[in-house]
C-alpha cells in the first residue's frame, strides 16, 4: 500500500445494525486524497449503509470515522456538509417543484432573501469547470434522469464539497451518458476531489477506478488496486466462491405464437405519448428480452398487455394454447380493451411480475397467503373466501422455491428483497400461464437469488410459457433472451439476435431509433418520466 | 482509542423500530396509556376544584347505577356502534368518510318522510320496513355521491363528506321552516311521529340493540371471511394491487361507501323512529364525528367498536350526571375523550417503536469489541438490502 | 345599488376575515408537509380563549379599580388566542412528528379535543359569570371598525378600504408576508421542501423536524387567531356555544381553493364571505333562505371536484403532505 498519500477519509470498525439485521459488523474503508475509490459488494452487502454514515444519513452502532485525520462525529447530512462530504443518492433528492438553483441552493445558511442571480453565476461557473450542460433556471420535473444526476452532482459541488460519494450512479444512465459522467468525474479527481464510487458492474469498476474496496454480507473483504486485478477475482471476493457467471440459454423451442402487438399507441393522461406505433410478437417457449434507458415506454408496455393500461390505438391479441391436440388451434382473441379481471375471466392466465413489488405485485402488510390468494380469490361459487387453499400453495412455495419465513402468516413486508421476489414469481407461475412478464425481476437481489430467478425463468420457457423479460442490465439480457427488443422513447428502435449483436450496438439503439426524426423532444420527454 | 470523547456527541434518544412486541406487553402499554388519560383529565378536574375520583366515580354511578340509566346508556351506544361499523368499512378502504353526520341526516329524513305522511296508508310492520329500507337507501346514496368522484376523479373525499354534512343540515332546516314545519306551532319544528312508526321496546330499550350486535356479527364476517371483505383491505392496502389482482377500484369503492353510508341511514332511522320521534338539527347529535374514533381506537375490529362504544356512551352519560352534581360542564365529555385519544394515539408509538438512550448498549456494540468479524449473522430471513429497500419506500 | 353591493361587499370582507386567518395559518401547516385536520378545534381554542384573556384582564384590573385599556385588552385576546392555537398545534405537531401518528386521526381528535375545550370553558365560565361571558365596551370598541382620518371618508372607496376593524388589516398584512416569505426567503424555500419532499430536504441538510414544528406551531396560533375574531367580532365578545362550528373546516376547504397561495386566499375569503352572508342582501324570490346557507359548502364542493379533474404540478398540494418522515436511525 502506498503510505504516502494522506487519507481523505478513514472509517474504522464501523458497527450497524438495523433490528436483527446487522448491515455492518466491523467495517472499514480508507480514502486516499485525490483518488477514485470503488466499492464493490452485492446487493445487500451494507455499501449504501457504509456510506450512508459518512452522509449523516445513519448514525454507527460503533465505530470511528476520521476526515483529514481527524476523529469527527455525524449525526446529520448538515454536519457531511460541513466536513466537505457531499452524496448523490442512487434516488435523487429533488424537490420536482423548484428550479435547479432553488434546489442547489436548498438548506444553505446565507441572508434572509435568496440571490437567484449569484446562484445561476455560480453553478454556470462550476458547470464550466467540470464539463456539464445545464439551465439553473429549468425545473426538476422537467428534467431527463441524467440532467437529474447533473444537478445532484453540482448540488454537492455547490456546497465545496472535496469528498464526493455516488452512490450507483450509472444504474440509471446509458452507456453513453455514462462515459460523459466518467469524464466528469476524472476531471474532479484532477481537480484534487476524492471519490467513492458505489458500483456493481465490473467494468466500471475496472474503468474508472485507482483501488476497489470489497464488501460481503455486511463484512470488509479487501481493498485492491485496481490494476492489479481482473473480474474474476472480483467476482469471487465479491461472491465469497468461484462462480460462473454463465446465465444459461437453453435453446428455444420454437412455439406457436402466443402475443400479437399491433401498432400500439399509448398516451398518458398529461398528453405524452408513451408507446408509439410498437408492433411485435412473442412465441411460445421463448424468452424475448426488453432493453431501454429507463422511462423508455417499459412499464406503459407491461401495464398495456396486462390490461392496466389501456391503449389509445393498436390492438393486442392472444392465441391460447390448446391442450387438447385433437382440437383445432384455438381462435386468437383481442384482449387490448379488456381490464386484467376481464382478461382473466375469459380463461386467459396472465401472469405478470411488475417492478414495483411491494407496490403493486404484493400487498406488504398482508400475510404470505392472503398474498398467494391475490390471483385466484374469486374462485369458487359464495360470498365466501376460501383460503384453505391459498394455505395449502403458500406452503409449497416456501418448500419449493426454498422461502426463508416463519410461517404463512408473516407478512411479505418483512421478508428480505429476494423471498419477497420468490413469493411473487411463485404465485405468477403457480396459475400455469400462457405468457409471463416479468419486470426487472433481479433488483435489488443478491447473486444466488438472482440466478435461482433466471432458472424458474428457463423452466417456464422450457414448459412453453412465452416469457417477456424486462432488464436494466444489458450483460444479463443479452445472455438470457432469445430475442431482444430495444425499445427508445416509447419506438421501438430494433428486435435483435443477442448472440449476433455487441453491448455497444444496443446501446447506441437505446438512444437512437434508426430513421425516426424529431426523436430528440420525445426521448426527452420519456425519459423525464423515469421514476 | 475506543469510546473516545466524540462519543459524547451521539445523539441522546434515538428511536429503533421494534422486531416484535407481545400482545400482552402491547396491551399493557395502552392500559396505561388509558390510566394516564384518565390522570390528565383528573388534574384538569382537581383544577376546576372538585375530587377527580368522585367525580369519576360519579360517572360510573350515573351510567351503569340503575336500570334507568343504564338503558340511557345502552341508548346512547347503539347509534355510535352502528355508524361505527359504517365508518370502519370505508376507513379499512383507507376512505376517510367523515360524513357520517349527513349521512344520517339523510337516512331520518328518508324515513321521516314515510314516518310522516304515509303512516296512513301502510300498516305497522309494513311502514316500519319501508322507513328503514328508505334510511338505508337514502344513506347509501348520499355516501355514493363522495365515492363516485373519488372513484372517478380521485376527488378528495375528507372534505367533499364533510361538506355535504352541512349540505344535509341545510335541508334539515329548510325542511323544518317550511315544507315540513308542523302544523299550528309557532316554531320551526317537524311533528311527532305518529305511535304506529315507533319502535318496538325489548328489555326496555327499542330493537335497535339487538340489530346493532347482530350488525357487529356481519360486519366481523363481512370484513374477515367474504370476497369483498378482502377487496376492501386490498384496495385500502394499495390501489395500484387491486387494480393488478383485477378488482374493479372504482366499483368496490362505491360499493363500499354505498354500504357505509347505508349504515349510517341505519342511525337516522333508529335515532327517528326508537329516540327521539322528530327530526331537528341536533338528530345525528356528532355521532358521526364521535363514531370516527370509535372505529380508530377499536382498531376497526367490530368486537373491539362495541367496547369502546359503549365506553364512550357511558362518558356521554357520565358528563350529564357530573353537570348537574358538579356543574361541570357536559362538553367535559368531548374534552375527556379528546384527551383519551391522543394518549392512545401517542401509545401506539411506543408499541412500535424502542427508544435507545445515549451510552446504552446497542446489539451491534455486544457483538463487536475486537475485529473478528466472526459474529457476522446477517442471516438471510432479512437481508440489509432489504432494511434500506423499505427505508427508502417509507422516505419515499 | 351602489350601497347595496359596497354593503355586501363590507360584510363579505367581515365574515371572510376569520376563513382567511384559519387558511393562512393552515397553508402554513400544510406547506411543512403536516396536514392538520384539527383547524376548528383550534379556533375553538382560540376563540375561548381570546375571549376569556380579555375578561379576564379586565376582571382584574376592574377588581383593582383601574380602568381597562381597549388596546392591552385586545392585545392580551391577541396572543391568549394564538397562545392556545400553538398549543393545539404542539399537541398535534408531538402526535405526528415525534410519535409518528396519522395525520387524519390525529386531526379529527384535535377537532373534537378543541370543540369540547371551547365549549366547556365557555360554559364554566359561563356559569361562574352568572349567565354568560361577554367582555365590556372598552374591549367590544377595540374590535369595532377604525376609523382613519382623510382615508375613511373617502366616498365610497374609504367605506370599502378603510373602514375595518384591524383585525380585517392585520389577516391581510398577514397574507402578504406569508406570501413574500414563500416567494423570496431562504426560509420558505427550505419550508416548501420539506413540505414537498423531506427525505430530499433532510439530504440538503434542513432539520425537517424543526421546520415542521415551528410550521405548525405558528400555523396552529394563527388559526387561534381566526377563532378570536369569531369570538371578539363575529359574535361581539359574547361566548356563543359553538360559535366557530363549520368556519374551521371551511377554513380548510378555502385552503384548496385558494390552490395553496397566500395572496388567492385573500380573494378567496372574500367570495366565500360573500357566501355567507349573502342571503342578508340578495333574495331571489322562491328561494328559501335555508339554500343560501348551503351555497359555500355547495361551491366547496364544486371546487374540490374541479381542481380534482384538472391536475396541476404546480397549483397542487405539496406532495409530502399527509405522509410522516423519519430517517429511521436518528
Amino acid at each position: 500500500m502506498n503510505e504516502d498519500v494522506p487519507l481523505a477519509v478513514s472509517m474504522e470498525h464501523i458497527y450497524k445494525s438495523f433490528g436483527r439485521v446487522r448491515a455492518n459488523v466491523d467495517v472499514r474503508l480508507q480514502l486516499r486524497q485525490g483518488e477514485i475509490l470503488a466499492l464493490l459488494g452485492e446487493n445487500g452487502s451494507g455499501k449504501t449503509t457504509l456510506v450512508n454514515m459518512l452522509s449523516g444519513v445513519y448514525f454507527p452502532d460503533h465505530g470511528e470515522i476520521y476526515v483529514q485525520g481527524r476523529p469527527v462525529t455525524i449525526r446529520s447530512p448538515r454536519d457531511a456538509f460541513d466536513l466537505r462530504i457531499g452524496m448523490i443518492h442512487q434516488h435523487f433528492k429533488l424537490i420536482p417543484v423548484l428550479t435547479a438553483a432553488e434546489n442547489i441552493a436548498l438548506g444553505l445558511s446565507g441572508s434572509v432573501t435568496l440571490n437567484r442571480k449569484s446562484i445561476h453565476a455560480e453553478v454556470a461557473r462550476l458547470a464550466e469547470r467540470y464539463g456539464f450542460e445545464l439551465d439553473p433556471a429549468r425545473k426538476i420535473y422537467d428534467m431527463s434522469v441524467s440532467e437529474k444526476q447533473t444537478v445532484e452532482i453540482i448540488k454537492v459541488l455547490y456546497r465545496g464539497a472535496d469528498i464526493l460519494i455516488l452512490d450507483e450512479p450509472t444504474a440509471v444512465l446509458t452507456p453513453l451518458e455514462t462515459e460523459k459522467l466518467f469524464a466528469v468525474l476524472r476531471n474532479m479527481k484532477a481537480d484534487g476531489k476524492s471519490i467513492i464510487i458505489i458500483t456493481h458492474k465490473l467494468h466500471e469498476v475496472l474503468a474508472i477506478s485507482d483501488r476497489v474496496e470489497i464488501l460481503r454480507k455486511g463484512e470488509f473483504i479487501a481493498t485492491v488496486e485496481t490494476a492489479t486485478t481482473n473480474q474474476a477475482r472480483l467476482t469471487e471476493m465479491m461472491v465469497g466462491r468461484p462462480i460462473n457467471l454463465m446465465i444459461e440459454r437453453p435453446e428455444a423451442s420454437g412455439g406457436p405464437e402466443r402475443l400479437e402487438l399491433n401498432a400500439l399507441t399509448c398516451v398518458d393522461h398529461e398528453g405524452v405519448t408513451t408507446l408509439d406505433d410498437v408492433s411485435f410478437t412473442v412465441y411460445a417457449g421463448e424468452i424475448l428480452g426488453i432493453a431501454g434507458i429507463a422511462g423508455s415506454g417499459q412499464r406503459e408496455l407491461c401495464e398495456a398487455i396486462v390490461g392496466l393500461n389501456p391503449p389509445t390505438s393498436g390492438s393486442i391479441s392472444y392465441s391460447p394454447p390448446h391442450p387438447d391436440l385433437a382440437k383445432t388451434p384455438c381462435e386468437k382473441e383481442r384482449i387490448d380493451r379488456l381490464s386484467p379481471g376481464a382478461i382473466a375471466r375469459r380463461g386467459i392466465s396472465m401472469a405478470f411480475v411488475p417492478e414495483d413489488r411491494l407496490g403493486m405485485g404484493l400487498v406488504a402488510s398482508m400475510d404470505i397467503t392472503d398474498n398467494v390468494m391475490l390471483r385466484g380469490y374469486r374462485k369458487g361459487k359464495g360470498p365466501f373466501v376460501d383460503r384453505v387453499r391459498p394455505k395449502a400453495l403458500a406452503e409449497r412455495l416456501i418448500e419449493e422455491l426454498e422461502i426463508v419465513t416463519p410461517s404463512t402468516s408473516t407478512s411479505v413486508g418483512r421478508l428480505s428483497g429476494g423471498n419477497v421476489q420468490k413469493v411473487l414469481l411463485g404465485r405468477e407461475i403457480a396459475q400455469e400461464p400462457g405468457v409471463l412478464i416479468v419486470a426487472y425481476p433481479v433488483r435489488g437481489l443478491d447473486i444466488n437469488s438472482s440466478y435461482k430467478i433466471y432458472d424458474l425463468l428457463n423452466e417456464q420457457k422450457a414448459r412453453g410459457v412465452a416469457v417477456v423479460f424486462i432488464g436494466e442490465d444489458l450483460d444479463v439480457l443479452m445472455e438470457i433472451s432469445d430475442r431482444l427488443l430495444v425499445l427508445c422513447g416509447g419506438r421501438i428502435s430494433g428486435i435483435v439476435d443477442p448472440r449476433a449483436v455487441t453491448k455497444e450496438e444496443v446501446g447506441l439503439m437505446m438512444v437512437h431509433v434508426a430513421g425516426a426524426e424529431g426523436l430528440d423532444s420525445e426521448t426527452g420527454s420519456a425519459t423525464g418520466e423515469a421514476a | 482509542m475506543s469510546v473516545p470523547a466524540r462519543q459524547k456527541r451521539e445523539p441522546l434518544v434515538r428511536m429503533v423500530k421494534r422486531d416484535d412486541i407481545s400482545s400482552r406487553r402491547a396491551w399493557s402499554y395502552r392500559a396505561l396509556a388509558f390510566v394516564a388519560a384518565l390522570a390528565t383529565g383528573g388534574l384538569l378536574i382537581l383544577i376546576l376544584g372538585h375530587n377527580p375520583l368522585f367525580v369519576y366515580r360519579d360517572m360510573v354511578v350515573g351510567s351503569w347505577g340503575s336500570p334507568t340509566v343504564i338503558k340511557e346508556t345502552i341508548k346512547l351506544a347503539i347509534p355510535l356502534l352502528i355508524c361505527a361499523l359504517g365508518l370502519a368499512l370505508a376507513f379499512k378502504m383507507k376512505f376517510w368518510n367523515i360524513g357520517g353526520e349527513g349521512q344520517i341526516i339523510v337516512g331520518a329524513l328518508a324515513a321521516g318522510y314515510f314516518g310522516f305522511f304515509m303512516a296512513d296508508f301502510l300498516s305497522r310492520p309494513l311502514l316500519i320496513a319501508v322507513m328503514l329500507l328508505a334510511a338505508i337507501v337514502a344513506g347509501g346514496i348520499y355516501g355514493l355521491i363522495p365515492a363516485f368522484f373519488k372513484a372517478k376523479w380521485n376527488t378528495n373525499e375528507t372534505l367533499f363528506t364533510l361538506m355535504l354534512n352541512y349540505v344535509a343540515l341545510a335541508v334539515i332546516k329548510y325542511l323544518m321552516n317550511g315544507p315540513w314545519k308542523a302544523p299550528g306551532s309557532s316554531f320551526p319544528k317537524m311533528p311527532m311521529l305518529v305511535p304506529g312508526g315507533r319502535l318496538t321496546q325489548i328489555l326496555g330499550v327499542h330493537w335497535g340493540w339487538i340489530l346493532a350486535l347482530v350488525l357487529v356479527l356481519v360486519a366481523w364476517f363481512y370484513f374477515n371471511r367474504t370476497k369483498q371483505g378482502y377487496e376492501i383491505s386490498v384496495v385500502g392496502a394499495s390501489e395500484n394491487t387491486a387494480r393488478y389482482a383485477g378488482m374493479n377500484v372504482g366499483r368496490v369503492i362505491m360499493r363500499t361507501m354505498f354500504l357505509s353510508g347505508a349504515l349510517c341511514g341505519i342511525v337516522g332511522f333508529l335515532q327517528f323512529s326508537g329516540a327521539d320521534y322528530t327530526i331537528a338539527e341536533g338528530i345525528a347529535g356528532g355521532v358521526g364525528f364521535t363514531a370516527i374514533t370509535v372505529a380508530w381506537l377499536a382498531k376497526m375490529n367490530p368486537f373491539g367498536m362495541l367496547a369502546v362504544s359503549v365506553f364512550i356512551a357511558m362518558l356521554e352519560r357520565g358528563s350529564n350526571t357530573i353537570q348537574t352534581i358538579y356543574k361541570i360542564p357536559a362538553s367535559a365529555s368531548s374534552l375527556l375523550i379528546g384527551i383519551i385519544l391522543f394518549f392512545m394515539l401517542g401509545c401506539e408509538f411506543f408499541i412500535t417503536y424502542r427508544l435507545v438512550f445515549r451510552g446504552s448498549a446497542s446489539p451491534g456494540r455486544a457483538g463487536g469489541g475486537g475485529g473478528d468479524g466472526g459474529a457476522s449473522t446477517s442471516s438471510d430471513s432479512a437481508s440489509p438490502g432489504q432494511t434500506d429497500r423499505q427505508k427508502r419506500e417509507e422516505s419515499a | 345599488m351602489i350601497d347595496i353591493v359596497t354593503a355586501l361587499l363590507m360584510a363579505a370582507v367581515l365574515a371572510g376575515t376569520p376563513l382567511l386567518l384559519g387558511a393562512l395559518g393552515e397553508i402554513l401547516t400544510e406547506k411543512s408537509g403536516n396536514l392538520n385536520l384539527g383547524v376548528e378545534g383550534m379556533m375553538f381554542m382560540g376563540a375561548i380563549t381570546g375571549l376569556i384573556g380579555s375578561y379576564c384582564y379586565e376582571q382584574a384590573l376592574t377588581a383593582a379599580g383601574i380602568v381597562p385599556n381597549g388596546v392591552i385588552s385586545a392585545l392580551v385576546a391577541l396572543t391568549v388566542s394564538f397562545l392556545a392555537g400553538a398549543f393545539g398545534a404542539l399537541i398535534y405537531a408531538f402526535l405526528t412528528i415525534t410519535l409518528r401518528a396519522n395525520q387524519n386521526v390525529t386531526g379529527l381528535i384535535l377537532t373534537i379535543f378543541g370543540t369540547g375545550f371551547g365549549n366547556f370553558f365557555g360554559e364554566y365560565f359561563g356559569l361562574a359569570a352568572g349567565g354568560y361571558v361577554a367582555v365590556s365596551s372598552v374591549t367590544k370598541a377595540a374590535f369595532s371598525p377604525l376609523h382613519i382620518p382623510l382615508l375613511s371618508e373617502i366616498p365610497i372607496l374609504g367605506k370599502l378600504l378603510f373602514q375595518y376593524n384591524w383585525m380585517v388589516y392585520f389577516a391581510i398584512a398577514l397574507a402578504l408576508g406569508m406570501f413574500w416569505f414563500f416567494r423570496v426567503s431562504r426560509f420558505g424555500l427550505n419550508l416548501r421542501a420539506v413540505g414537498e419532499d423531506p427525505a430530499a430536504a433532510d439530504a440538503a441538510g434542513i432539520n425537517v423536524s424543526r421546520y415542521r414544528y415551528l410550521a405548525t406551531v405558528i400555523g396552529g396560533g394563527i388559526c387561534g387567531i381566526g377563532g378570536m375574531y369569531m369570538s371578539m367580532v363575529t359574535t361581539s365578545g359574547v361566548w356563543v356555544h359553538g360559535c366557530v362550528t363549520g368556519y374551521g373546516w371551511l377554513a380548510v376547504a378555502l385552503v384548496i381553493f385558494a390552490t395553496w397561495s397566500p395572496l388567492r386566499g385573500i380573494l378567496v375569503a372574500i367570495i366565500f364571505g360573500g357566501l355567507m352572508i349573502m342571503r342578508m342582501y340578495v333574495s331571489i324570490p322562491g328561494l328559501p333562505a335555508q339554500i343560501y346557507d348551503m351555497v359555500p359548502y355547495v361551491a366547496t364542493i364544486l371546487v374540490l371536484i374541479i381542481t380534482s379533474v384538472r391536475q396541476s404540478k404546480e397549483h397542487a398540494m405539496p406532495a409530502g403532505c399527509g405522509l410522516n418522515y423519519f430517517r429511521e436511525e436518528r
